[in-house]
């Protein structure tokens, strides 16, 4: 198995039994880093000790069946939700205990894609876009290029002027993507952006991903229970010159694409694509079979 | 069983309390400091002021009119018809124009805050909007509030004027008295703490209106159905609460503006 591209970056260590210790220097270093985390919500535990990190430029691809607390552990990233226990530390800061008014600057860092794009109604795509930038009253001749700029990286630099519900599921995915990424963000977290669409949208959605993964290797979490969209991440790589994704040769996978499973409010696999494939968890067997 | 029922009920109603209190508290103090969206204001203002205007000129000169009715009747036995003007004008300025325009604002757009945000707060729009670095709070409570407050100020001076007028079309055209009599009886009445009472109410209501709609909105839970529940209680609560506030206020301004 060799790794493409190449990053330099050090490789988490694959592990189905996922440790737990002390605050260290790599959590740090991490652009996302979970220790020890647990959140309930009236009733026992959605997620109980979580313990993973992201690394620079990695991609990690969290898998589990419906209704295990993926999009829960994606809003942990960023703030949305507060864990009862533990700690998260995003971009080196402990965010667990961090007032809200705190965490709307680092946030700005952060492009975020929800579940069913999350678009806002009353706004026309080029607003729903720039958002961001309207807020940081970026002038209105930059706003209208970086827009397009954005809205060509997804394909849909036509819809520029239109309303969110003239848009289809899959292009209303595409525009929050371009949303999520018009201010370069240092950290992507997709929550299941190919859910509920067909397969020809879901492999446009995948390409995107794997676009801003390769072109800029802005480190991500991705949320999917569709086995078929993470393994095209870790099979192929974006070829710029041709505008289009690639296999990699025979055998070879993407090693800052890695995965993480949960189950039952449990973190039960962490690794690449190969101990994935070539884990004896059973509930990890029963996921992928 | 039902004793348990009861101690789930109560706490849960001073667990809403302090909520709502922390929120209104915090939606207000959001004023004193940056960023703030005067845009939002200026859009919030013409959704409540501009659109709430038909139906508080019509509730305004409808009860107006109801009042001239109902009390010429009464004031006749007395030989004292003569005052219908200063009876209809004081009980609008000082008690029915703030009560009818607060419940009809409330009515209007407690329920229209409610079920926007609560629609947000499903389709995850609240979330994104925090995840993009915004707080709602100031973008969209803050504003609210505020507009709230400064329209239904002006809605209320428009209540109390038609309602006065409907109470004049009334005189003139029903009872067939004196036009010029009711007018200057009802102006000549007035006093300076009649046009306080009257004003200060509404700057409690206009508060009352969007922080409940507000809290409601961004509180719902349950899909569409949540919606539909945050709407009903943001509509019951301002109401039951403008109604509460009016009563502990009038308490308080008589104290301040004994009666003649």
């Amino acid at each position: 198995m060799t790794a493409f591209p190449a990053s330099g970056q050090p490789q988490p260590t694959p592990t189905d039994a996922v440790q737990s210790g002390s605050d260290s220097t790599a959590d740090r270093d991490s652009v996302v880093a979970f220790r020890n985390v647990s959140i309930a919500f009236d009733g026992p535990p959605v997620l109980e000790d979580i313990t993973f990190t992201v690394a620079p430029g990695e991609t990690r691809i969290l898998l589990g069946p419906a209704g295990v607390g993926k999009s829960v552990l994606l809003k942990l990233c960023n703030g949305l939700l507060r864990p009862d226990k533990g700690s998260i530390r995003l971009f080196g800061e402990e965010i667990a205990t961090m007032p809200e008014e705190k965490l709307f600057p680092l946030r700005k860092h952060i492009g975020m894609v929800f579940q069913e794009g999350a678009l806002f109604d009353s706004l026309t795509v080029r607003d729903n876009v720039a958002y961001q930038l309207i807020q940081e009253l970026v002038p209105d001749d930059e706003i209208d290029v970086r827009v397009l700029e954005a809205l060509t990286f997804v394909g849909l630099e036509q819809t520029f002027s239109l309303y969110p519900s003239s848009l289809s599921g899959g292009m209303r995915r595409r525009v929050a993507i371009a949303r999520a990424l018009i201010n370069h963000p240092d950290l992507l977290l997709y929550d299941s952006p190919t859910g509920g669409l067909d397969p020809v949208t879901s492999t446009t959605i995948i390409e995107l991903t794997m676009k801003e993964r390769d072109v800029h290797q802005t480190p991500s979490i991705l949320v999917t229970h569709r086995l078929q969209d993470a393994f095209t991440l870790c099979s192929h790589r974006f070829d710029s010159a041709i505008g289009s994704m690639v296999p990699l040769p025979q055998g070879q996978t993407d090693l800052n694409t890695t995965f993480l499973m949960l189950n039952e409010g449990r973190l039960i696999f962490d690794g690449s694509l190969h101990d994935l494939v070539h884990s004896e968890n059973p509930s990890v067997r029963e996921f992928l079979e | 069983m039902a004793t348990i029922s009861i101690e789930r009920t109560a706490k849960q109603l001073v667990l809403t309390i302090q909520d709502y209190s922390l929120f209104a508290w915090r939606a207000f103090m959001n004023l004193y400091t940056e960023p703030r969206y005067w845009s939002e204001f200026l859009i919030q203002s013409d959704i409540i002021g501009v659109g709430s205007t038909a139906i508080v000129l019509l509730a305004g000169f409808f009860t107006g009119g109801v009042l001239a009715l109902q009390s010429a009747a009464t004031l006749a036995q007395f030989g004292a018809t003569a005052v219908t003007g200063q009876f209809v004008g004081i009980t609008m300025i000082r008690e029915l124009g703030p009560v009818l325009s607060g419940i009809m604002v409330a009515g209007r757009n407690a329920s229209s805050m409610a079920s926007e945000l609560g629609s947000m707060v499903v389709t995850e729009q609240i979330d994104a909007m925090r995840a993009l670095g915004v707080d709602p709070m100031r973008k969209l409570v803050t504003p609210r509030i505020f507009a709230c407050i400064s329209m239904l100020f002006f809605l209320t001076i428009v209540a109390d004027a038609f309602g006065i007028i409907g109470g004049g079309a009334v005189t003139v055209f029903l009872n067939h008295q004196d036009g010029t009599q009711y007018f200057s009886k009802a102006w000549e009445s007035l006093r300076y703490p009649d046009i306080i009472q009257g004003l200060v109410k509404p700057l409690f209501s206009g508060y009352i209106i969007a922080s409940v709609g507000c809290f409601y909105g961004l509180r719902t839970t349950g899909g569409t159905q949540g919606v539909g529940r945050s709407t009903i209680q943001a509509v019951v609560n301002s109401s039951v609460l403008i109604i509460l506030v009016d009563f502990l206020l009038t308490r308080v301004l008589l104290a301040f503006f004994p009666p003649l």
